[in-house]
């Protein structure tokens, strides 16, 4: 080791994800859109969307270690700001709305998060939980936005409904996905960037040892804002692409138990990934599409789930984002030996 | 100079310090005694874990109790566990960054200087950018000393940085500890149950036995104390039954 070398950067593990997922990300955005039907692509819209709120549900548990059972509402909060926003005013920027809504879903959000400065586990997970079913009554009082007068914006007349509208350049289906898959992306790279800097090192020095992390100098209050702030600005975005996508909201669309079924799929994509996050998009919003076309009801997914979080935690508890690379590796191994089979084996030393 | 005054601990019914009073001049310091004299307790008061009930701790002047506890880990004080605390999601870089970003003094020209100057000067050899989950125990106790050390810590707590490791690594931790003082600047107080490795880096040593301070001075003095040896000897019977 020489003193003064190069700081570590990327190792070349990391380098093979990152040219993968901008692969990945480029045919999603340009050939993606004209393979699919208009219902596959919205269900992949709504993949990208949620794909937010499970980033954040997965930074705050898989880095720092606080369980929240809240994110659902959380989103249910942004989707209300935008939703309120975008009425307000007809000429606002759809960047600036999505902006606004994540910095005021933070501010909502980090309240959210007081109790985890007092609690962790089993009784933040409670009283996220309760905060989240205190969302949900609230909500179920005013309602959504829907074009109407006032603070509220809400109107009960049948005429009042108007669309929330989308952005300028992606009114249509494909180019609101696209849309989507842009902020998304903008969404995980905030996130890669604060794991991998200064607040990324506090929170998995929190995780493993508040005791390790106070006599590093690190403001453990602080960090634990910070990530449910964090946490809450993506979820706020993700929430003003939410309300642009349906177009109109409604309340019933965020059950307080939708909450509990994030965390399972969360846990199921990898908490200690942020790709992870993806991976649970797909669970929450690809799955039950793919049981419906199949004729199945959705309902099956609550013990399909139920499963899968079962089998992730005792086999793979950095679940599947962790696990299918083993997997792949082990089959290609597998493989790999059974057409070397019968050819010379190969000299094990040299000379 | 650490200078601690009538400092008393008590947990309900239990206490763990009891008006000790005590000085830390400069270089390297031991602090000794029997299973349960209080001396993690005593690193838990200057860290900010515990509050006493009573008594002052003045570093360098300043009133260490004051402070809150993140900002004491800032304004110099560092520390190792007695169960190893390395970060091992991080990398060994990571783990030594970590205490330096918070802290308020930097030592060196650079943040990278600062860094791998100290996993230089722990002797870490391994590849600065491995994960310390992938270390063996050795190599984790030094990335911990490294994050005790990194930048110019004012005091260095160390409690018991030789537990469990073999006789040849405790002579390389020797090394280390004792060229802390002259190159990272800091008072260092050594906690260990090893009395060669205490002898060999502390130029004085304070005893603490049930709470209470029984003996202070040279170590070579402190050792062949009656009063200590009888608090060790104490323990030895104990351990017997």
């Amino acid at each position: 080791m020489r003193p003064g070398s190069a700081p570590p950067r990327f190792t070349r593990g990391e380098q093979v994800r990152a040219v993968v997922i901008l692969a990945v990300l480029l045919f999603g955005l340009l050939a993606l859109p004209s393979l699919v039907s208009t219902y596959w692509l919205k269900v992949l819209t709504a993949v990208a969307i949620y794909s937010i709120p499970a980033l954040g549900l997965g930074l705050l548990m898989g880095r720092v270690g606080l369980v929240s059972l809240g994110q659902i509402s959380v989103l249910a909060l942004g989707a209300w700001v935008a939703a309120r926003l975008l009425f307000l005013e007809a000429g606002l920027p759809f960047p600036v709305v999505l902006v606004f809504s994540g910095l005021i879903t933070m501010l909502l959000g980090t309240l959210v998060g007081l109790p985890a400065l007092r609690l962790s586990g089993l009784y933040l997970a409670l009283v996220t939980l309760m905060m989240a079913g205190a969302i949900t009554v609230v909500l179920a009082a005013t309602d959504f936005p829907n074009g109407g007068e006032g603070f509220l914006g809400h109107t009960e007349a049948a005429s009042g409904g108007v669309e929330i509208r989308r952005p300028a350049i992606a009114s249509t289906d494909p180019a609101f996905f696209r849309y989507a898959v842009v902020v998304a992306a903008l969404m995980f790279l905030l996130a890669l960037w604060h794991v991998r800097s200064r607040p990324g090192r506090a929170w998995a020095a929190i995780r493993q040892s508040e005791p390790a992390a106070l006599a590093a100098g690190v403001n453990i209050t602080r960090y634990k804002l910070w990530a449910f702030a964090l946490a809450s600005f993506v979820t706020g975005v993700a929430g003003g692409l939410l309300a642009a996508n349906v177009g109109a909201l409604y309340n019933y669309q965020f059950p307080t138990r939708e909450n509990i079924i994030l965390l399972a799929v969360v846990l199921m994509g990898g908490i200690y990934s942020i790709w992870g996050a993806l991976v649970a998009g797909l669970f929450y919003r690809f799955l039950p599409a793919l049981l419906d076309t199949w004729g199945l009801p959705a309902d099956l997914l609550t013990i399909l789930f139920g499963v899968g979080v079962l089998q992730v935690l005792l086999t793979a508890p950095a679940g599947l984002v962790d696990q299918f690379p083993k997997d792949m590796r082990k089959l290609g191994g597998a493989i790999a030996r059974l057409f070397g089979r019968g050819r010379k084996p190969a000299p094990e030393e040299p000379g | 100079m650490i200078a601690v005054s009538d400092l008393t601990v008590k947990f309900g019914g239990v206490t763990p310090l009891d008006s000790v009073n005590l000085e830390f001049p400069a270089g390297t310091c031991g602090l000794i005694g029997p299973n349960g004299a209080g001396k993690t307790t005593f690193f838990n008061v200057l860290s900010g874990f515990v509050r006493p009930s009573a008594g002052t701790v003045s570093a360098f002047d300043e009133d260490l109790l004051g402070m809150r506890d993140y900002r004491r880990a800032r304004w110099g004080v560092r520390r190792t566990f007695q169960t190893e605390q390395s970060i091992e999601e991080l990398s060994i870089y990571d783990n030594v960054s970590l205490a330096h970003e918070h802290s308020q003094r930097k030592g060196g020209s650079s943040r990278d200087e600062d860094i791998l100057g100290a996993i230089d000067f722990v002797g870490i050899e391994v590849d600065p950018r491995e994960k310390v989950a992938t270390l063996g125990a050795r190599d984790r106790r030094m990335v911990e000393l490294a994050r005790a050390v990194v930048g110019k810590p004012r005091l260095v707590l160390l409690d018991e940085p030789g537990a469990g490791l073999p006789e040849e690594e405790t002579e390389h931790l020797s090394r280390v500890i004792r060229r802390i003082p002259e190159h990272m600047g800091a008072l260092v107080i050594l906690v260990d149950h090893d009395m060669s490795l205490v002898s060999a880096c502390c130029q004085v040593t304070a005893v603490l036995d049930f709470g209470k301070l029984i003996a202070a001075g040279p170590t070579a003095e402190v050792l062949r104390d009656e009063k200590v040896i009888a608090a060790y000897l104490g323990v030895e019977e104990a351990d017997e039954q």
